[in-house]
């Protein structure tokens, strides 16, 4: 944005250069810190550089429902076959009022989306009023733009409430962003999706909802080797977020649905019951 | 030592001259006047042709910023072209970053910011307006009004330039909460027809409404002068 530069005081400045630069040009969105194109093209083609080649082990989900937004994340890190951490917390708390998560690159998501935060509370402070979570994420959208084929790697949500409700984005670091209702990011996305999509509807309670992510959270780790952990759970409504679970444990879920299911021990039992 | 050939330097008590000489370039300015109803805004000032040769119809006054927002000003008339294009141009950079259209506090916040620029800087002038920027935020009317020295505040109803003053006293006395648009438009007629020149073509009014700007052409500027003043 136009914002005051201190260089342009004194005398040696002209006003010809102000002219030029600020008042007749459209200052698109750029990268905060412009840093120069690398010779190596972009990471994602064949396999791209070893040194950003990140692996995108996990799952995230959102969808927007009738009570407001539920999302939904696990909490493995894996680098490559290592596992470096079961306890990842996957969703960033950016303000009171709107929630991130993470995908990809841990280190980016937690820095540009801190980066958001800021950006936020200072928009707060100057002008009175809250940004919108369109604003939020078209925001973020225009630095991950800046940035596209540097070698960031970020898949994450961007869910909130305004005054115009509650929205739920998907961004990443090719710079798309999409409006939606049912998103889910990750290598575990694809079986999130499988249960979300079988399930989902607008008119969902909110007990309904919370147990529909729970549930599609554990299909993606139970059969994704990069994710797993615990589940957490949050709810975004109009008065802001709450944390719905803190991390319930998959493999505790995986023997609590086995048992729902009338499989108990290692499920031999079910089918002598046949016979 | 005289303290107002430069911009950049104080008088002993505290004035920056060049500030207030450009403030007096305003109250010599021709009249404007903004009144704040209950679902428009309505702008209105004054025009005055150089010669009868001139087709005063081509004279702008009230600048359009974006599709429900405006702009008009007391001064010189080319610092105001000048400040509503920076301006014009924010309000797209707005949305191209955050897709929202901007509120009318950030514009008038950002036109009194570049006003206060020009206050503070060698080789430069202020600029030589005062200007009132009128739209809706959260589907409320705001009336801004920014000064030279970088000043910006909210006004119910309020004018600017030659007869300022007397136009302010006309407002105070007939301006009351929730005008419907028709009274808000007459009102403003009314103040500027006291004291613009005889004539319809004198005056330029545009009415702001949540969604659009209507920007009164020849034949109802002059329909509405002869329903004021009948309305005497």
């Amino acid at each position: 944005m136009i914002d005051f530069d201190p260089s342009t005081f004194g005398l040696a400045h002209t006003y010809q250069k102000e002219d030029k630069d600020e008042i007749n040009t459209l200052a698109l969105p750029s990268a905060p810190q412009v840093i120069y194109r690398t010779l190596n093209g972009p990471t994602q083609v064949n396999g791209g550089n070893k040194l950003t080649n990140f692996k995108h082990g996990t799952t995230t989900l959102g969808f927007v429902f009738k009570e407001g937004i539920l999302l939904a994340v696990d909490s493995r890190a894996s680098m490559g076959s290592f596992l470096s951490s079961e306890q990842v917390r996957k969703v960033i708390e950016i303000n009171e009022y709107l929630l991130g998560t993470m995908a990809g690159g841990a280190a980016d998501c937690q820095y540009w989306l801190a980066y958001l935060a800021n950006h936020c509370r200072t928009y707060e402070l100057k002008n009175g009023s809250k940004l919108s979570v369109a604003a939020a994420s078209k925001f973020l959208q225009g630095i991950l733009i800046g940035y596209r084929n540097s070698g960031l790697s970020m898949g994450c949500m961007i869910a909130g409430t305004d005054t115009t409700g509650q929205h739920l984005y998907y961004i990443d670091n090719d710079g798309m962003r999409l409006k939606g209702d049912i998103f889910s990011v990750g290598s575990g996305s694809t079986y999130a999706y499988g249960v979300l999509d079988n399930h989902y509807r607008y008119d969902l309670s909110l007990n309904e909802a919370v147990e529909l992510g729970i549930r599609a959270i554990y299909h993606a780790t139970h059969r994704d080797t990069a994710s797993g952990g615990v589940v957490r759970v949050y709810h975004i409504h109009k008065d802001g977020w709450t944390k719905v679970h803190d991390g319930i444990d998959v493999v505790d879920l995986h023997y609590q649905f086995a048992q729902q299911k009338g499989l108990v021990g290692d499920g031999d039992e079910a089918k002598q019951r046949l016979f | 030592m005289s303290y107002d050939t430069a911009l950049t330097v104080f008088s002993p008590d505290g004035q920056l001259f060049q500030v207030e000489y450009a403030m007096e370039a305003v109250k010599r300015g021709l009249c404007c006047v903004g009144v704040r109803g209950k679902d428009a805004i309505i702008l209105g000032v004054e025009k005055k042709s150089a010669s009868r040769l001139q087709d005063v119809k081509t004279i702008k006054k009230v600048y359009q910023l974006d599709h429900n927002l405006c702009m008009t000003f007391s001064g010189l008339n080319a610092d105001a072209r000048i400040l509503a294009n920076q301006t014009r141009l924010q309000c797209q950079q707005y949305k191209i970053y955050y897709e929202d259209d901007p509120s009318v506090d950030y514009i008038a916040k950002f036109t009194s910011q570049q006003q206060q620029k020009f206050t503070q800087r060698g080789g430069a002038r202020p600029y030589g307006i005062s200007t009132l920027i009128a739209g809706f935020s959260n589907n409320k009317p705001k009336l801004f009004q920014t000064d030279p020295s970088g000043a910006c505040s909210e006004w119910k109803a309020t004018s600017l330039g030659k007869s300022a003053k007397q136009v302010k006293d006309f407002l105070e006395k007939h301006w009351r909460e929730g005008l419907h648009e028709k009274d808000a438009l007459l009102l403003t007629t009314k103040a500027l027809m006291d004291v613009v020149e005889s004539g319809n073509k004198n005056i330029e009014l545009c009415v702001i409404r949540k969604n659009e700007c209507w920007f009164l052409n020849e034949n109802e500027v002059e329909e509405l002068t002869k329903i004021t003043a009948q309305l005497q």
